[in-house]
Formats: structure tokens, sequence, C-alpha cells
């Protein structure tokens, strides 16, 4: 099965609308892609769209906050965090504020609309700020759970969505806790830390390297801060290199943050799979995956390589 | 208070000013001696609030969007009863209350500022969530001349005047001088009162000085319907000192012991 988070991410919002009349929605005129357009349908008058105007979204959104409501505030990654980081920065974050920042269309997965749309520096951005939570769900089973999770988690969250359809893989039973991670496949040669749709190609990956003999572990890192600095630590010590896997560049994201605790807790030999100081461009998403080096077949390359490395 | 009262008001809050940036040495007398009629007006006599009690939800809210003009806001909030006047006395201080910007934790600050053109869009949402709770409070918001450069005040312009919020009223400290000059020569913001005109917004000019002109916008700003208010206050940086008027020299600096006790002199001079 697949699906997109971002429609996770509008069934959930609509769902959460009916339980609890706190909840209010603002988009900046994209709420048809973003899918908080469900939202908008059912409740109107907790429903804004600020038109074009994203510096608007968030100072708006923020007086709600101030006023006691939990607003999701939802737009294309590419305009959501950079045009008002200001704001996400000043109102979310210094003033703590109790405001959700959904960011859907990141990663090249974005396909045919190019590089301008495909957000890829969000990660780091955004878990740079004081007081922020990031997330970035494996599947739209997660996406749920976090959409739901946030709303009773008080401070700024970013959520990081996407367009494409991804394969499910979590399990609905389980609970989503906001700084944990989990392995979803055992193994100990390695340890493949993914966040996002990184999750699903390291476990497609983990099953050809096993063909090979190589014994892979699959984590998903979907809280990228907080992270779990325990699950890092005992990957770290059980299977002796980390390889981190995420659909952002290099500079800055997951593998960043994994770095900065192993760093000072358990140094090991650490390999960061991501786009390497590049913008994304026109193309299917699989095209693109492939070009930049985040499709299975060339993470299972680069995992050989780091192994025997 | 009557305005006799407020006038002799003034010149206490003014001193306040100066005692707090002269012992900092740090900090904004320009746009803080500039706001101190609007301030009080809207603190003595037209917001509802309770300094006993900061978050009453019926309150008026009031956002300082220009948020390096702390020097006026922390006064006049002490003199309303936020907190002991003992406080200013750790403005700018390490491990002391005040902040440099306005800040949040600070008893009757709503928002932290300190990134100019935020206010106004914070104000818009306020005031469409009293609307949502069917609440009856008013929002003010008070940002500087220089700051409505910001791109971003103009969303939140077109936003309330889309929105009607007959609930919102921006003040603007229109003082004619910002950091680097005069604001006609960087980027002037004429013809200002058309601009936000064709916004749909109510629009009055005063003296921003004249505590009878400031009464007049606000009466007028609580019965308007359908459409938010802007006050733009004509104002003089600096007001109060004479070294110190249309001179961006003193939009972020601290007088030394000489220009401080000569302010002080000309203010005791000005009560008669």
């Amino acid at each position: 099965m697949e699906k997109a988070t971002r429609d996770a991410f509008g069934e959930t919002l609509l769902e959460l609308g009916k339980k609890n009349n706190k909840i209010v929605a603002l988009s900046a005129d994209l709420q048809d892609s973003t899918k908080a357009i469900l939202f908008q349908k059912e409740f109107s008058d907790r429903f804004v769209n600020v038109g074009i105007a994203e510096q608007d979204l968030v100072g708006i959104g923020a007086g709600y906050a101030l006023e006691g409501f939990i607003p999701y505030v939802s737009s294309f990654a590419s305009f959501l965090t950079t045009r008002p980081f200001d704001m996400i920065r000043m109102l979310a974050c210094y003033n703590n504020l109790n405001i959700k920042i959904v960011a859907t269309h990141t990663g090249v997965t974005v396909g045919e609309d190019g590089g301008s749309a495909q957000m890829l520096e969000d990660i780091a951005i955004m878990r740079a700020l004081p007081n922020m939570v990031v997330l970035c769900p494996a599947d739209a089973v997660e996406t749920k759970k976090m959409v739901e999770k946030i709303a009773n988690y008080n401070g700024p969250v970013y959520l990081r969505l996407a367009r494409a359809k991804y394969p499910v893989i979590t399990d609905p039973e389980k609970t989503f806790e906001i700084g944990k991670g989990e392995i979803l496949r055992e193994g100990n040669d390695v340890t493949l830390v993914g966040t996002g749709l990184m999750v699903s190609k390291a476990l497609e990956a983990a099953e050809v390297l096993a063909s090979d003999g190589i014994e892979a572990r699959v984590v998903n890192m979907s809280s990228i801060k907080p992270i779990d600095r325990d699950l890092l630590i005992k990957c770290a010590k059980e299977t002796g290199k980390i390889m981190t896997l995420e659909e952002h560049q290099v500079i800055g994201g997951l593998g960043g943050a994994v770095c900065e605790v192993l760093s000072a807790e358990y140094p090991v030999p650490v390999k960061i799979i991501g786009v390497e100081n590049r913008f994304g461009q026109s193309g299917k998403a699989d095209e693109l995956l492939e070009e930049y080096k985040l499709d299975s077949k060339s993470i299972v390359e680069k995992a050989k390589a780091f192994i025997r490395g | 208070m009557d305005i006799k009262e407020l006038q002799r008001k003034s010149v206490e809050i003014r001193k306040d000013i100066l005692k707090v940036i002269y012992e900092a040495q740090s900090g904004h007398p320009g746009g803080s001696l500039s706001a101190v009629e609007i301030l009080l007006a809207l603190y003595k006599e037209r917001m509802k609030y309770d300094p006993k009690n900061p978050k009453w939800e019926e309150r008026d809210r009031f956002i300082m969007s220009k948020g390096h003009a702390t020097p006026v806001l922390y006064t006049v909030l002490s003199d309303a009863g936020f907190f002991p006047k003992e406080e200013l006395s750790g403005f700018r201080k390490f491990g002391k209350m005040l902040q440099g910007h306005a800040y949040r934790n600070i008893p009757g600050v709503e928002l932290s500022t300190g990134s100019l053109g935020m206010g106004l869009s914070v104000g818009v949402g306020m005031a469409l969530a009293s609307n949502l709770k069917k609440s009856s409070y008013n929002v003010f918001v008070l940002m500087g001349d220089g700051e409505i450069q910001e791109g971003s005040v103009w969303e939140a312009a077109m936003s309330a005047g889309h929105h009607k919020l007959s609930n919102l009223c921006a003040i603007i400290d229109y003082n004619k001088v910002q950091e680097n000059g005069f604001v006609n020569e960087i980027k002037n913001l004429e013809p200002l009162g058309e601009r936000w005109k064709s916004f749909n917004w109510n629009v009055i000019e005063i003296d921003g000085h004249d505590f009878d002109d400031i009464f007049r916008a606000l009466d007028d700003f609580m019965v308007e319907k359908g459409r938010p208010t802007v006050i733009i206050a004509n104002t003089v940086k600096g007001k109060g000192i004479d070294f110190m008027e249309y001179d961006n020299n003193w939009h972020g600096k601290a007088p030394n012991t000489d220009q401080y006790l000569e302010a002080l002199l000309q203010l005791d001079n000005s009560k008669d």
C-alpha cells in the first residue's frame, strides 16, 4: 500500500477538528495541495486562507496561538520555511508558541515542478532553532499519529511532509513518541538510520544487502529533534558503523544531528547519504531519486563500500 | 486622570525613560520619548486590563511591534502596576527580567518583539481569534514609522482590511526619523493616509502628543464598524529634550552624565 503523507495530514486534521474546537488551520492559498482543504470544507469558521503571504500566515497563526487556539499552519516547504523564517524564529520559537508548522512538498520527489519547489534545506534550518521540534514521518500511518500527537504537545513543531506516495511500512498499533526512534529491521553489520521516504529505501536496500550476507539494521528516525540519543548510541555500540539517509542536503540535516550525538557520546564511522550540495530539477520522482543517488540500488552500493572501507 | 494630570505623568515617564537608559548605558530614547502620550492614553484611560491578572481573558491586547521602545513600555507597565518600579533598574542587565527588547515573560507584555514588521500580523490573528471566541476585547498594535517599510506590514494591512477587523487598531508613531536619518529621505511613506485608506482602513491623523487628540482618535476607533482603524500619530522623535529632538543619533544611544542631567533639567522646567 502507498499513500502520501500530505493526504494523511489532511484527513487527520479534519478528524482532530471534529474532536477539538481549539484546532484552527491556516493556509497561504495552497490548501488544495497540502490537503488542509478537507478541514476548510467542514470548518470554514476555523480556517483562514491568508492569500499568498507566508509572513502574514505565520504571524496570524501566532496570534491564534496566543489566544489559546492550536493553529496548524501549512504550505509548501519551500515557501513556508524560508520566506517567513524570521517569523518562525521570533514568533513561533522565541515566543515559544503552540503553533504547528506543516510543510508539504519536501525532497526531490516533488518531481516535475523542479528545483524551486523541491525543499532540501528545511531540516537544517528548522532544527537550528531553540524550542523547535522537528518531525519527519516515514509513511502515512506515522503521519496520522504525529498530527494527533503534536496537538497535545505545547510548543512549536515543524512537521515535514511530502507530495509523493510513500509505501506504508510502520505499524498502526505502535504509539509514536516525540524523541523516540524505532528499529524496523535487526542486523549487526551496519545501521541505516533514515527519515521520511528514505526509511523505505533503507528497508529495500537492507533486503538486497541480506542476500549478499550483510545484515543491516534499519532505524526510522522520524523524530529528528529531539533525537533518540540512546538508540543512536546503542546502534553505534552494536553495529560499529552508521549510515544516515535523508531526502535533504547532507549539510545540516539528519546526518548532522546523528554526528552531533555520536561525536560526543560514542564516535564511530558515519556516512551521510543525502543530496550533495545541489538543487533539485524537473523529472519524475524515481528518475530524480536515481540521479541524486537516493534510490535503493545506490544505497546498496554505498553501504557495501562503507562496510568494506 | 484629567489632562493636566496626564501631562504631569508624561513628564514623570520621560524622566523614568531617561533614567533606565542612563543606568543601563544602553537603549532607545528617541522612539520611546515620542510614544509617551500614546501609551499613557491607552494605559491610563482607554484600555481594559488588570495588572494583578495580566492574562485576564477580557483585557484589551497591546502589542509593542516596535520592540526596541521598551523604555517607554516598561516604565508605563510598571506605572500601571504590572511589576514593581524597582525592576526598572535591571533594564538590559544580565539575569534580570527586563530584556532589551519586548519580552513576553514580563507581566503585561503580550508578545516578544525586536524584529520589526511582525506585530500587525499577530494583531490580525488575535482579532480574528477574538471574533471566533465571540470575545469583546480590542487589539492595539503600536508600530514605528520606519517599521512600516517592512513588506510584511502590508500583508497584514491587506488581511485586516479584507476581514473587516473593527476590533483592531494600529497606531503609527510617526516621529519622522529612523536610525540613519529622516524617513522621507530614506524611503518616503507618503501619502501615508491614502495608502492605508486604499487597504480599506479607517484612517485618523492626529497630534500624537496631544491627549485630547489621542482620545478623540481612540473613541472614533471604538465606534467604527466594519473596518480596522489606523491612527497616524504625528510625533517628535526624542520629544521633550531639545538636543534629542529629530536627531537620528538618539535613536539607540544612552546619554552621558552631563546629557542626562541636562535632560532632566529640561523636563523639570517643562512642568510649569
